[in-house]
């Protein structure tokens, strides 16, 4: 048998850190399905819970902005539709970002305890989340069936920006749950930021209700490019390219910068948990 | 052969900064109220009070282990040693020096480390092994192994959280003895919390290393254990290696450490210090087998004629194990003779010793006629006993932690 060395130093190289994690990606799909069977068995409504919260917030949402604000869709599709569309992949990254800031602290026995490439950790609640978007998905299918809505060709697109919606989350959350490490009162702070998000994001509204010249400013958000993404695919609406592109650019400078803030950190998370 | 692990020059250190606090973690409430007062406070007025210091808990640690070897880490509490395996086992990460590490390593931990309350044993099963480095397929081959070890197999699909601390620790204890490294390491700290498990692992832990033929690093405070154990040792004071070789050499390098220690000042948990403790001698103190005369002699110094306000004083005498749990105890007051006049500055014992082979610590103390404490050393000299009976007989490996003569004869 061959036997593996392991060299330990104060740096690790870069290609040793991503082969770590290749080593480790047992571990990796394990810890994920541990946190997605303890997620469905600890609350009573389980995979219920992911179906009601985004049907009810889009009920109000309709009730509120359509009905009584009467703020609609300035596409096609109706705005019940439109909302539910952009509060998938919203969904999905507030879980996600509340997920993977806790995740480091809440695995504190077994960062202090057994050494494995930390990154894992943060991963695996982003691909719990990514449960939760599945079984939410389903609900869009009978809302596009109810509502007779036939998404174009576009639709082959949908898994690009699945994964840009995925890899948004991820580089915040890798960020996030880093410095909850170091500051453990950052993560009051979670639940705000998140809350915030939803009112600056084109959940309840389509971003073309923006004046033109603001939507490139618009687009720095991520989950714009995302949220508008999904609704060009799914809805046929149109798809505002440069500010995609500013999306996705950050979106992918988010993923650089939360890799490196972690990998900084990383060393000192023992020590400090 | 190369050596499994050559530990090359490491150094780990701290920053301690001197805020009176102790927590790792800061509150950014208290970084952001921080830059405020900055802000306001005449440039440089604040910056000098906040000293930090680079603390060293290892430095310049080098050696070597070949293939095979039992090595025991030996040193006071603080000497780095738990710093030292977390370091070995890439916990945590050295701040300068170089470790390579031939093969595959793992730990022992604390009972079901990563166990999830909410999964069933067969879910806990692959979680754990996971955790401490099996691949899925190698769990698979030895699952029927482990929960037969663990005689659980009516409860696999029960979440731990209903089973009873008996079930969860034997099921635990299963996955991890089922685990095969070609590097084995185990912090005695870490493996305690059961005393079962505790002895479940060192017994395991001598299988491995002894008939299986694989390198352990073993980190005790259990001097005897460590003696059973290992075959070679590191002696490690205040982050720094004083000694490495055969584990002998280095249990009597660090007896004669921990009795410098002890001999500059005595720890004195009660009594007033009318009559001080000062020395407590023993004769031959790392030469006594079982079942040799131990003459222990107490030097003492009062105040102020002390004695003459004391009458029937008397001492007593405790030996510990090397975990602090009392073994003996010895009291003058069960022979009803009583000290009632200065005896001169110093007390005499003789006795028998039914300690059987380790190491031992000594703790003395003074009552007076009201059984009032005069004074109490605790932990004060080590007392070794050799692994022989009085007059050079060979030990016989007997159970028990004392043994006794007595009278024998036929009804």
């Amino acid at each position: 048998m061959e036997i593996e060395e392991i060299v330990i130093k104060p740096e690790v190289s870069e290609k040793n850190y991503w082969r770590d994690i290749w080593r480790y990606r047992e571990l990796f799909y394990i810890l994920s399905w541990r946190d997605i069977k303890v997620r469905y068995k600890q609350t009573v409504i389980g995979a219920a819970w992911s179906i009601i919260r985004p049907v009810l917030t889009t009920i109000i949402f309709t009730i509120i902005f359509n009905r009584i604000a009467r703020l609609d869709n300035p596409g096609n599709a109706p705005y019940s539709l439109m909302v539910f569309v952009g509060m998938l992949p919203w969904q999905f990254f507030a879980n996600s970002l509340s997920e993977a800031s806790n995740s480091l602290v809440g695995n504190a026995n077994l960062i202090t305890k057994v050494y494995f490439p930390r990154i894992i950790i943060p991963a695996s609640s982003v691909i719990t989340s990514m449960v939760d978007f599945a079984i939410s998905f389903l609900i869009l299918i009978v809302m596009l069936v109810w509502y007779r809505y036939l998404p174009g060709y576009h639709v082959v697109f949908l898994p690009l920006f699945i994964i840009m919606a995925f890899v948004a989350s991820f580089g915040i959350g890798l960020y996030l749950t880093a410095v909850n490490v170091k500051y453990r009162d950052f993560r009051y702070i979670i639940p705000f930021i998140v809350q915030f998000g939803l009112y600056i994001t084109p959940v309840g509204f389509s971003s073309h209700v923006l004046p033109e010249k603001y939507r490139l400013l618009y687009s720095i958000n991520p989950m714009v490019g995302v949220i508008d993404g999904f609704r060009w695919c799914l809805l046929n609406e149109e798809l505002y390219i440069p500010g995609f592109i500013l999306s996705l650019a950050i979106t992918i400078i988010l993923l650089y910068v939360g890799v490196a803030y972690f990998r900084r950190m990383e060393k000192g998370f023992a020590d400090n948990i | 052969m190369k050596p499994v692990i050559e530990v090359k020059n490491i150094a780990k250190s701290f920053i301690i900064t001197h805020e009176g606090k102790k927590e790792n973690y800061k509150a950014l409430r208290d970084v952001i109220a921080g830059g405020v007062k900055k802000m306001f406070s005449f440039s440089n007025s604040m910056r000098g009070r906040q000293t930090s210091e680079e603390f060293f808990a290892l430095k310049n640690v080098s050696f070597e282990v070949e293939a095979g070897d039992r090595v025991g880490i030996v040193g006071r509490n603080g000497a780095g040693k738990s710093t030292l395996l977390k370091i070995l086992s890439r916990i945590t990460p050295p701040t300068a020096g170089e470790i390579a590490i031939r093969g595959r390593i793992a730990s022992l931990l604390e009972v079901g480390t990563g166990f999830h309350p909410e999964l069933t044993g067969r879910e806990n099963i692959y979680l754990n092994g996971a955790i401490l480095g099996m691949k899925r397929a190698e769990i698979k081959n030895k699952f029927d192994d482990i929960v037969s070890f663990a005689e659980v197999e009516k409860f696999l699909d029960t979440p731990v959280k209903r089973y009873s601390s008996g079930m969860y620790v034997r099921l635990a204890f299963a996955v991890a003895a089922h685990l095969d490294p070609e590097i084995l390491i185990v912090d005695e700290v870490l493996a305690v919390g059961d005393a079962q498990f505790q002895k479940k692992c060192l017994g395991k832990m001598e299988d491995v290393s002894k008939n299986e033929g694989r390198t352990v690093l073993f980190v005790s405070h259990n001097m005897g254990i460590v003696k059973s154990l290992c075959n070679k040792g590191i002696l490690l004071n205040q982050g720094e290696v004083e000694h490495s070789g055969n584990v002998q050499s280095i249990l009597s390098a660090y007896s004669d450490q921990l009795v410098s220690d002890n001999s500059v000042v005595y720890k004195h948990i009660a009594g007033d210090q009318r009559v001080e403790i000062k020395k407590i001698n023993i004769a031959r103190r790392n030469e006594l087998s079982v079942y040799d005369k131990i003459s222990i002699s107490i030097n003492l110094a009062q105040t102020d004629n002390a004695w003459q306000l004391i009458t029937k004083y008397h001492f007593f005498l405790l030996f510990h194990n090397m975990e602090g749990d009392v073994i003996w105890s010895v009291f003058q007051k069960d022979n009803e003779n009583y000290f009632d006049r200065m005896p001169g500055n110093s007390v005499k014992v003789d006795l028998l010793n039914i300690l059987l082979p380790g190491s031992y610590l000594i703790s003395a103390g003074i009552f007076d006629h009201n059984d009032q404490f005069v004074d109490w050393v605790e932990y004060a000299e080590t007392l070794e006993i050799l692994s022989a009976f009085a007059g050079n007989k060979t030990f016989d490996n007997r159970y028990g932690k004392v043994t006794t003569k007595a009278e024998w004869y036929v009804d």
